[in-house]
């Protein structure tokens, strides 16, 4: 039986965090009542022209530098040609033969932790349209009686960002995915949020002999809003692909819409329009010369980028493929928990509290860790004593209750509260002579071979010593004691 | 004193700044001119009589309060492409319908607030794509000076407003000589700035890389005025160049000593018969007079100019032009579907011209012409921008005719080409962004007439030379005194 290989590209759509939009002093942002946030530019009033929006274009420039893309000297605005309600100009300012960058790639990993790197065909910079509404019962345009168009989102800057088909499954898809979303978010320039629309995306899947280098015959996915509908759509639809190439049929160029109910993709369009964009240069537009201080700044001042951070946390701070997830997933979080490392010196040790009883205490408050009252100097105290065996765990759960509380830094409680773990033989010798006095049932069944009940007296003495003895000293001395 | 519709902006602005006549009064004789004579010259779409007279009362009461205005009380005719606030703008054609305006375009609101008064929004062929005022779909516009002829075009109704005293000066938009040749053909000074000179924010774009706003005028120093008052920076307009703009009301001249007038070899005036020939000769024999050193000069690749033009224009337009789908504004025709309603929408609402230049455009961007038609078209406006650069190494302005012929008669040029010739001249510098002008030189027996009809002479500089090109132009006005010549006809 032939074994296939599906090959996914993915085309991004992702609206750009900025106060104005692309090409007018309109605010940018998402909702709101329709056609409140439009002027005579974004409506397309016979007479306006477009200015373009400096933050956007840095934005794509700090997109471009995280991806390691080159950036151009000169870069151009295009129009893009086509009749549509909710485009009000009816063309729609893109870049075409010179986006803002050029090439690059995104590096993203796996659950187990393997690195992956896919290149992109393309980076460019346009403008959103506008949203049409369809009145009647459905909501679809098939039996409406009438189109509304609220024209708020028409004009808000937007990044198109398509790969190269070299993505081979769905979770592969979604790593890529998830990579673009925590570096754009990282970098601050896109709320990324697939409910809102400010990320939208589309997959070409196709399927291929496991040996063969040739593409086959892509279809289109189109419909999916959230990162688990895109997984569900590529699995169902590389299934589908599969069972009509084994049952001899042929798998027909198409673009086809996820439903999420039914669980399936369903031909939307069978036969690409082909349209001509005649794309041509926006007159109204002089050319970007894109400054080279400017990247240099924007590039000296990108942040620690996920995957960079993911690398470190995995090959030098040695976290597992989980904990570095949930670490980068947060970018704060991750800051936090590098002061905390800093502090403490010890990596492994920080992610148990700050992912394990920390976290808990976050959830259960509804509050960031970073914004609680526990500071990572504290984390890193609280680190060290334990890794010191200056306090064992059970003080240290309680430690971290009280920093939570806000009692400040935990080695100033041990040291006021005389919480220290003991292993001074000089200390702990009398708790142990006194336990042995008070159980002498006890110490004679453990000389009669029932040696279980070690365990038992181990746990006296750590009550009578108020949990300050350290446990494998008390366990050496009273072996030693029972003879 | 001369009648007040008589006098030019500088006076009337002066007199009025100095309370010696109210902008009220400058408004109403002006107003009193349109009803009497705009009935048969046809020079205003939509008249603006009640918003002049409180915009007059304004200017009144801010004179009132102290204020220095340079255009205090002046009446201006605004091309019917330009947006001005709360007035219906047709563009001359039907598929805007009877959309008002809520904006106000940079230029005229710059107009306005130097207390400048639009009496009314002038006729012009339809989106400014014509030579002639014929293409409008908003009503004819007779030649005031030749009642059975064309005022030129595209911007005939404010060159017809200004000849007939219907304003004291107009604004016109020139895109490849929608200025210059009905300026010629009416008798008045028209003034193409150099391009991005003037923001074109609100005014409706035709092609977008060449359209240029600028003054139509009796007085060269009333459009240098215009032009100052107009010009500069404007944040709505990328296109708009961020440059000081020098005076250049001071900049007029009484002679041209010191500057080498660049005759074109390439534009041989023998071509247009001996009467015009003969013209043009004397033209170019007063400039020397005055002063000037003429040089021969050679544009060799002008003469591609209209072909470049005529793919560059069309192919910016039919993309400009596609938001007028009856979506949002403007006309609506309906249909089964959106497709049908715009396809209904665009058949009703557009002239043949302009849906004759919607199709040349679109086929010349469309894939596997583009690079044939488009980008070649772009690689020879270089050249003819070159050609510029290095005539002007050998000389200061170039003189020309502003039009092969004076102004026609209706339906005269029934063949496109024919009506794209009449820009012969104007399209190379409108390619290369220069600035050009035409100013009155005598006038010819034209083909028919009964009266002699008025001629321009084109002057052009290099980019940026407004200053000089103004300067040089009032020198051969003042000496000449071509334009007292003329008689209007009504
Ligand atoms: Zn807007």
């Amino acid at each position: 039986m032939t074994q296939w290989e599906s090959v996914i590209g993915i085309e991004c759509h992702v609206e750009l965090k900025t106060n104005s939009k692309m090409f007018c002093a309109c605010p940018n942002e998402f909702g709101g009542e329709p056609n409140t946030k439009v002027c005579p530019v974004c409506l397309a009033l016979p007479g306006a022209l477009p200015v373009a929006n400096k933050i956007a274009i840095e934005h794509m420039i700090r997109a471009g530098l995280a991806f390691g893309a080159e950036i151009p000297e000169f870069s151009k605005f295009d129009r893009k040609n086509y009749f549509y309600p909710d485009m009000p100009k009816d063309y729609q300012i893109s870049q075409y033969a010179m986006p803002l960058t050029q090439g690059g790639a995104v590096r993203y990993w796996l659950a187990d932790g393997s690195m992956k790197e896919c290149r992109l065909t393309r980076i460019h910079l346009e403008e959103d349209t506008g949203k049409s509404l369809h009145a009647g019962t459905t909501g679809r345009i098939a039996g409406s009686s009438h189109s509304l168009i609220d024209f708020n989102r028409a004009g808000v800057p937007l990044m198109e960002c398509v790969s190269e088909p070299e993505l081979h499954s769905a979770d592969e898809a979604i790593g890529y995915l998830e990579a673009l979303k925590r570096t754009f978010v990282q970098l601050g320039i896109s709320d990324v949020k697939m409910e809102e629309g400010s990320l939208r995306c589309d997959a070409n899947v196709s399927i291929r002999p496991a040996a063969s280098t040739e593409l086959g015959t892509k279809a289109e996915i189109k419909n999916m809003n959230s990162f688990r509908s895109v997984h569900r759509a590529i699995e169902s639809e590389i299934a589908r692909q599969i069972e009509i190439v084994q049952s001899g049929g042929r798998v027909v160029q198409e673009t086809r819409g996820w439903d999420e109910g039914a669980g399936r993709t369903h031909t939307m369009r069978s036969k690409e329009q082909t349209h001509d964009y005649r794309y041509f240069p926006d007159p109204d537009l002089v050319p970007v010369e894109v400054d080279r201080e400017l990247v240099e700044s924007i590039r000296t001042a990108l942040p620690e980028l996920p995957h960079e951070r993911f690398a470190r946390y995995r090959g030098h701070l040695k976290l597992t493929p989980a904990q570095a997830t949930q670490l980068i997933e947060d970018a704060a979080l991750g800051d936090y928990f590098d002061a905390c490392v800093s502090a403490s010196g010890h990596a492994q040790q920080s992610a148990n509290f700050v992912l394990g009883d920390l976290a808990r205490l976050a959830n259960e408050n509804r509050m960031a860790l970073y914004d609680s009252p526990v500071r990572p100097e504290h984390v890193g105290e609280l680190v060290r004593m334990v890794e010191s065996k200056t306090i064992n765990s059970k003080i240290a759960k309680d430690l971290i209750a009280r920093m939570w509380a806000g009692d400040g830094s935990p080695a100033a409680i041990v040291e006021r509260e005389g919480l220290a773990q003991s292993s001074d033989v000089g200390t702990i010798d009398p708790f142990i002579d006194e336990v042995l006095r008070a159980n002498e049932k006890s110490v004679m069944d453990f000389r009669a071979g029932k040696t279980n009940v070690l365990g038992f007296l181990v746990g006296q003495v750590m009550k009578a010593s108020a949990g300050k003895a350290n446990p494998r000293i008390v366990q050496e001395r009273m072996r030693e004691k029972l003879g | 004193m001369r009648p007040v519709i008589e006098q030019s902006a500088a006076e009337l602005a002066r007199a009025v700044g100095a309370k010696e006549i109210s902008a009220r009064d400058v408004i109403e004789a002006t107003l009193a001119q349109i009803d009497a004579v705009d009935g048969s010259v046809g020079a205003y779409i939509t008249s603006l009589h009640e918003m002049a007279r409180a915009s007059a009362l304004a200017v009144d009461r801010r004179i009132a309060a102290g204020e220095k205005m340079r255009l205090a009380g002046v009446p201006v005719a605004v091309k019917d492409n330009m947006c001005l606030a709360g007035t219906r703008t047709t563009c001359g054609s039907k598929i805007l319908g009877d959309w008002i305006a809520p904006y106000t375009a940079t230029a005229v609101q710059r107009i306005i607030e130097a207390g400048g008064i639009p009496v009314g929004k002038s006729n012009l062929d339809e989106f400014a794509m014509g030579s002639s005022c014929e293409n409008s779909a908003r009503g004819i516009t007779r030649n005031p000076l030749a009642l059975d002829r064309v005022p030129g075009g595209s911007s005939g109704g404010s060159a017809a407003a200004v000849a007939s005293r219907q304003a004291v000066v107009g604004l016109g938009s020139d895109t490849g000589g929608s200025i210059r040749e009905p300026a010629a053909f009416c008798g008045v000074t028209g003034f193409k700035p150099t391009y991005g000179r003037v923001s074109r924010y609100g005014l409706i774009a035709f092609a977008s890389s060449l359209d240029q706003i600028g003054p139509l005028a009796r007085t060269v120093e009333d459009a240098a005025l215009i032009y100052e008052v107009m010009a500069g920076h404007d944040g709505m307009d990328s296109t708009s160049i961020d440059r000081d703009v020098e005076p250049a009301v001071t900049a007029m001249r009484s002679d041209l000593r010191g500057l080498r007038i660049g005759i074109v070899k390439e534009f041989d005036t023998g071509k247009l018969g001996h009467e015009i020939d003969a013209l043009y000769k004397r033209a170019f024999a007063d400039l020397r007079k005055l002063g000037a050193d003429l040089v021969d000069v050679s544009l060799p690749t002008a003469e591609f100019g209209l072909a470049t033009y005529y793919l560059i224009a069309p192919a910016e337009c039919s993309s400009n032009l596609a938001r007028f789908d009856g979506v949002r504004y403007g006309l609506r025709v309906d249909g089964a579907d959106v497709g049908e309603m715009y396809e209904r929408t665009r058949a009703a609402g557009f002239g043949p011209e302009v849906k004759r230049r919607i199709l040349i455009g679109t086929y010349a961007l469309s894939s596997g012409y583009y690079d044939a038609y488009y980008v070649k078209a772009q690689k020879v406006r270089t050249l003819i921008a070159r050609d510029f650069q290095r005539a002007f190494e050998e000389c200061d302005l170039i003189a020309c005719p502003a039009a092969s012929s004076p102004a026609f008669g209706f339906n005269a040029k029934s063949d496109p080409y024919s009506m794209y010739l009449m820009d012969y001249y104007t399209i190379p510098m409108s390619l290369a962004g220069l600035p050009a002008l035409s100013v009155p030189c005598g006038s010819v027996t034209g083909e028919g007439a009964h009266e002699p009809l008025p001629m321009g002479l084109q002057l052009c500089g290099p980019l940026f030379s407004e200053c000089a090109l103004l300067g040089a132009a009032h020198a051969y006005e003042q000496a000449s005194q071509h334009a007292k010549e003329y008689k209007l006809a009504i």
